[in-house]
């Protein structure tokens, strides 16, 4: 498939903004939604609404059997082991939430330690920050260097006898490098360190398999990986979830009431409390199903590896553009490219690019801890699906240049 | 003293400027122009109370008053929003209190840079209007002659 066939599948690609054809470099933050997503989106609220696991009516199996179908295949596109190990969320941030108040009200105490890495967003930082507060516990970080690599090597040194869990991206929303996690869970398990890994953009870029990766959690969101917005999935090693006390209670997340005590459904319903999105949710299935045919398709994958090397190239010859996530190895960069231009601000930039029908993304992107490591106010950021084409990666170093030479002071 | 035009025929010359671009490039370049021409703000200026909060980009706005009048001096890293931002300077600079929560503030929308913005920058440029009129209802009534 060529990048233009993929295109097919996406009506938003076909719309035109201030009258020019929309060039959508801003998938990082979210992906545009396939037609097999909409329909069944649709679908399941027109014909099949209904709630979930309780009711023995049509319309309720019918949403109960979308639901559960999905979580059947992100089990199986991730490779857990079992569907009790799919905890179904609002999205990563809510996914990362959660650990940190079970997992953290189980296995934290006072003088603890949790381990992040300074390229995290301010998702995977924030929920760690509030579980030191209640617990006492402390927060270390692993730097990243000049280039934005992680610098793995201090992770033995980090790790104590009181450090429980590292929370780390899969690739960095900012740098867009693939992180070794494989290596590193294997360093953290040695010191008896669990590790959380944040799949926001990894579920995108890379093939996940957690029991290859062996990491004790993965987290990702629905809207960036094709499915419905408001979707979000947890997975968790089964006995760490077993042991983990409810996040939330109400709905189905009970075994039996009593107002003399309570007890919990099994897993993975003890952490679905309330009335799911049953609709976004399962949409994970057309999503990932389409995810699984665009990884294995090698002419989608040249196309997409051409364009991202005629970006990275380009950009480097961009005069005072300053490249934040850089690599030899190709292959550990996905096509996002953060970036500043000398003299010119980053959020000019963005504005002139949408004028000429760029979506782009400027600013902080909620990773204000490593903007502050690389000493600005803010980057641009480009980021790109596999259903950009070359000629918008061609029409987009024209304008950039166009935009750039109008507002350098 | 030189008679100073109501606020309203200064709305109407930007307006007028701005009806002569025909495209957003246009429009634009003009605006950071203005930008690139507003100068002389202090360094020592640029302080935490002065900026103007909900900006993607950095905006300090500073006043003095002199015989009942309110003068703005205002700077952003930004260029479009310094361009922006020197509009309303030379539209509410060296007006009474009275004159500046008496007005509107519609010229933004007026010349067609409203609708132009992301929500965003429409917020950042709310934040700035709301601190001309913070500013000015603060010194409302203290009419020092």
């Amino acid at each position: 498939m060529r990048p233009e066939d993929l295109r097919k599948y996406f009506p938003a690609l076909e719309r035109k903004v201030y009258g020019k054809d929309l060039v959508y470099f801003d998938n990082a933050a979210t992906i545009q939604r396939p037609q097999q997503v909409l329909d069944l989106w649709n679908s399941l609220a027109v014909n099949s609404n209904a709630n979930i696991h309780r009711a023995v009516h049509r319309l309720a199996d019918e949403a109960t059997e979308a639901y559960e179908q999905a979580r059947l295949f992100v089990k199986n596109y991730i490779n857990a082991a079992s569907r009790e190990e799919i905890i179904f969320t609002s999205g990563a941030t809510a996914s990362i939430n959660l650990v940190a108040c079970a997992f953290g009200e189980k296995f934290i105490g006072e003088g603890d330690e949790i381990i992040v890495t300074e390229s995290e967003h301010h998702s995977n930082i924030v929920p760690w920050q509030l579980l030191c507060e209640r617990k006492k516990a402390v927060l270390k970080v692993i730097p990243v260097d000049e280039n934005g690599r992680l610098e793995i090597d201090t992770i033995g040194d980090l790790c104590t006898e009181k450090t429980k869990i590292a929370a780390v991206t899969h690739i960095s929303n900012v740098l867009g490098l693939v992180n070794p996690v494989e290596e590193i869970v294997s360093i953290c398990h040695s010191k008896g360190v669990r590790v959380l890994v944040d799949g926001a953009q990894g579920i995108v870029h890379s093939k996940v398999d957690v029991r290859k990766t062996d990491c004790d959690f993965y987290v990702f969101s629905g809207h960036k990986v094709y499915a419905a917005t408001g979707t979000g999935v947890l997975y968790g090693k089964k006995e760490l979830l077993e042991a983990m006390p409810p996040f939330m209670g109400g709905g189905e997340m009970v075994g039996t009431v009593r107002f003399s005590g309570t007890t919990y459904a099994p897993l993975p319903l003890k952490f679905e409390a309330g009335t799911q999105n049953f609709t976004g949710a399962a949409t994970l299935k057309p999503a990932l199903e389409l995810a699984a045919e665009i990884g294995s398709d090698d002419e989608l994958k040249k196309s997409g590896d051409a364009v991202r090397d005629y970006l990275y190239s380009e950009l480097e010859s961009v005069p005072g553009l300053r490249l934040f996530g850089k690599t030899g190895n190709m292959e550990l960069k996905i096509p996002l490219f953060s970036f500043c231009i000398d003299g010119v601000h980053h959020e000019d930039l963005a504005l002139i690019l949408d004028k000429m029908g760029i979506a782009v993304r400027s600013g902080q992107m909620c990773a204000e801890p490593l903007m502050d490591r690389f000493g600005v106010s803010g980057m641009l950021r480009v980021s790109l699906a596999p259903y950009n084409t070359m000629q918008e990666a061609e029409y987009f170093v024209k304008s950039l240049y166009k935009a750039a030479e109008m507002l350098r002071r | 003293m030189d008679k100073i035009k109501p606020i309203q025929d200064v709305e109407n010359e930007i307006i007028e400027e701005f009806s002569l671009f025909d495209d957003w490039l246009d429009k634009y370049e003009y605006i950071i122009e203005l930008g690139k021409n507003l100068t002389d703000y202090p360094e020592d200026r640029k302080t935490d109370d002065r900026l103007v909060k909900g900006c993607q980009s950095r905006v300090w706005i500073d006043f003095e008053m002199k015989d009942g009048r309110i003068f703005f001096n205002a700077d952003s890293d930004a260029i479009i929003t310094k361009g922006i931002i020197s509009l309303l300077v030379r539209v509410y600079s060296g007006r009474t209190p009275e004159e500046i929560l008496s007005s509107d503030f519609s010229i933004v929308e007026q010349i067609g840079l409203k609708e132009n913005l992301s929500p965003t920058r429409a917020n950042g440029l709310v934040s700035m209007i709301q601190m001309i009129r913070e500013i000015a209802a603060d010194h409302a009534g203290d009419q020092t002659l």
